[in-house]
């Protein structure tokens, strides 16, 4: 267990290591200059060099990553934002939880749908529900989400004007300029952004579910619980669905850790200043401190929750906890 | 002495994408008390189906049935679900063919033997335990009170299929459906299976069916054997009779593809081609297109299952003249045990 923990920090060091590095070089071969944007457009040639200078820009590509390792190691710091200066640091913890209840509460969302929809278009294949179920996975997987998120956005935010069109609301400390606050005001303005990742990510869970239950269902385990005299109700709770919840897990926790490196265009159709949002203004910026940030930050949250999944799955597997 | 169990006339088809398939066609047999049937037969012979159809474990969305199955005079393709849950695991009990996927992987054994327990019984969890542990001791599983918090994968296919027997004897059941429980094992375990099964159900006086494509697990456990071919009851007699005067063509094939050590054959007899497909079955004799004594009466009319002269239980199905069978019988007999060859 230990050796295996061992070996997993290792892995995500070497996993560290690739994917900022892939992030300079990307960031490199693009044809622009983040010192002139920094600059300001009436800043004069020495200006902009002056910046360069004072950013770090002039030394060779090596050497920059070299003083963003050191930096990172030495002072914990992942720098300061080319544009404003401010720490990259406090950015990512300011954006990160925006972006974590939104993943959180989308993913509960999805499961509250997925499961039953799941099992019930897999007891009754081919059936008017699981047919309608089968369709909307078609629209859940083939839509992108800013488009889901504009139309909900249009009938239920504008039309109905059941929920608001876009924006955020700070839960504990509300800002004065601020124009709502607190937990109510603050789920109100998550309920679109939740709903349209629920109904995105869902459609393929649907199919998941389904699928295990179905195979699960026609195990001989299965049988042999039924001989026994379980009800149908025991069955399938204790015998498919213990059985077939395993490799969603896997996905669930894959699909979390991805979710949490920002979920660009729901943060951005719905003005959520989350990670992805981060992501998004920094790209446009030429901000690397602050993108390379996001991108950590992702790397981490991928990372750590593989790790959970494969120490859940050693716990609710046994095959798996004793070999 | 009533029959434990009465099987008459039953039918059980499967709606498949390709049409109809009668998979149990008009089978009728009884069990006493404490009696050990063998059913025999090739694979996809209905015999495995005929004791799913007893238990009602068949997917009802694509099985019809039809017919009586009778368990202490009350008749189970009429009970309802809940009454069948009643009788499953209880009244009756099954072991299935592999015991490597029988067992859910995610539960201890013994949660698995509890919950056999606490579905029939009133009682606590400790009570079903200390039931599942005697169960496991009785299935002779070594250090059983270490073992019954081991999950299935831990357990050799052997030990498995200890465990699976441990979890249909648990509840004391008058009948008990084993079908092919030694087929997936390897052949010193199947001999040890099978001497368990044999001490159980003295121990115990459980009622067997025995579900089997081996003759030989049928002659060291049956008392009385019925010998399906595609779907329908080619002969049904006590277990020495068959073996002294086998009467059906079908038989005589099983028969001399057995192997004996005591007689040098240069090869193993096999029955000629396939059996037949259920969705689409010869006409006449189902068995004509394979058997070596084919008449022109065979393939148009369908042989009825008649009893055989003598004193002892014996029904077959075929055309053949009694005269023939007697001699072939014979002939066979000579062969495989080597007298007078």
């Amino acid at each position: 267990m230990f050796q295996y923990l061992i070996r997993r920090l290792l892995w995500a060091g070497v996993l560290f290591i690739a994917v900022t590095m892939v992030t300079y070089v990307i960031f490199f071969l693009v044809p622009a200059s983040p010192a002139r944007l920094a600059a300001g457009k009436t800043a004069t040639p020495e200006r902009v060099e002056e910046v360069e200078k004072f950013l770090g820009l002039d030394d060779p590509i090596y050497i920059q990553y070299g003083n963003f390792l050191k930096r990172l190691v030495i002072d914990r710091s992942l720098g300061h934002s080319f544009t404003n200066r401010r720490s990259v640091n406090e950015e990512i913890f300011r954006a990160a939880p925006i972006t974590a209840t939104l993943v959180f509460g989308g993913i509960i969302l999805v499961l509250l749908v997925a499961i039953p929809l799941g099992i019930f278009s897999a007891l009754k294949p081919h059936s008017l529900l699981d047919r309608a179920a089968m369709t909307y996975v078609l629209i859940g997987i083939s839509l992108p989400s800013f488009w889901i998120g504009l139309v909900l956005a249009y009938l239920i935010g504008f039309k109905a004007q059941l929920t608001p069109i876009a924006g955020y609301c700070e839960v504990f400390t509300v800002p004065e300029a601020a124009t709502c606050g607190g937990v109510g005001q603050w789920a109100y303005h998550m309920l679109l952004p939740w709903l349209t990742l629920a109904i995105v990510v869902a459609g393929t869970y649907v199919r998941f579910v389904r699928a295990e239950v179905m195979e699960t269902m026609n195990q001989d385990y299965v049988r042999t619980a039924r001989a026994k005299g379980a009800p149908e109700r025991q069955v399938m709770r204790s015998h498919i669905l213990r059985n077939a919840m395993l490799p969603v897990v896997t996905i669930i926790g894959m699909d979390i850790g991805i979710l949490l490196g920002g979920s660009i265009f729901i943060e951005t159709v719905f003005g959520l200043p989350g990670l992805g949002r981060t992501a998004y203004e920094s790209i446009q910026n030429f901000d690397l401190p602050t993108l390379q940030g996001v991108v950590i930050f992702g790397a981490i949250a991928i990372i750590l929750f593989t790790l959970i999944v494969d120490l859940m799955y050693a716990w609710i597997d046994p095959r798996i906890r004793l070999s | 002495m009533a029959p434990l169990l009465q099987v008459n006339d039953l039918r059980t088809q499967f709606r498949t994408d390709d049409g109809l398939l009668q998979a149990v066609d008009g089978v009728s047999f009884n069990v006493e008390p404490s009696q050990v049937l063998g059913i025999v037969g090739e694979s996809g012979c209905g015999k495995s189906v005929t004791c799913l159809t007893i238990m009602g474990l068949n997917d009802k969305r694509n099985t019809e049935s039809s017919g009586e199955v009778l368990f202490r005079g009350e008749d189970l393709l009429k009970a309802s679900p809940k009454r069948l849950r009643e009788v499953r695991g209880n009244e009756i009990a099954m072991i299935f063919q592999d015991p490597m996927t029988s067992l859910n992987p995610v539960h201890t054994v013994g949660k698995q033997l509890s919950e056999a327990v606490i579905l029939h019984r009133d009682v606590s969890r400790k009570e079903a335990r200390a039931r599942a542990l005697e169960l496991l001791e009785a299935v002779r599983i070594p250090r059983a009170e270490r073992r019954i918090d081991d999950y299935p994968h831990q357990f050799s296919g052997g030990m498995r299929q200890r465990v699976m027997i441990a979890m249909a004897l648990i509840n004391s059941p008058d009948l008990l459906i084993a079908d092919e429980p030694t087929t997936a094992l390897d052949v010193t375990t199947q001999a040890q299976i099978l001497e368990l099964l044999k001490q159980l159900q003295k121990d115990f006086g459980t009622a067997i069916i025995m579900i089997t494509h081996d003759l030989g697990v049928v002659a060291e456990t049956c008392d009385d054997v019925v010998v399906m071919y595609s779907a329908k009851v080619a002969e049904h007699a006590d277990v020495d009779e068959i073996f002294e005067r086998p009467q059906h063509p079908y038989t005589w094939g099983l028969m001399g593809s057995l192997p004996r050590l005591e007689v040098v054959v240069d090869r193993l007899q096999q029955i000629p081609g396939q059996p037949p497909s259920l969705l689409n079955p010869p006409n006449g004799c189902r068995f004509h297109p394979r058997c070596p004594y084919t008449m022109a009466v065979c393939k148009e009319k369908v042989p009825v299952l008649t009893k055989v002269p003598g004193d002892v239980f014996h029904e077959q199905a075929c055309h053949l003249d009694p005269a023939t069978k007697e001699r072939e019988a014979a002939k066979l007999l000579a062969a495989v045990t080597g007298v007078g060859a």
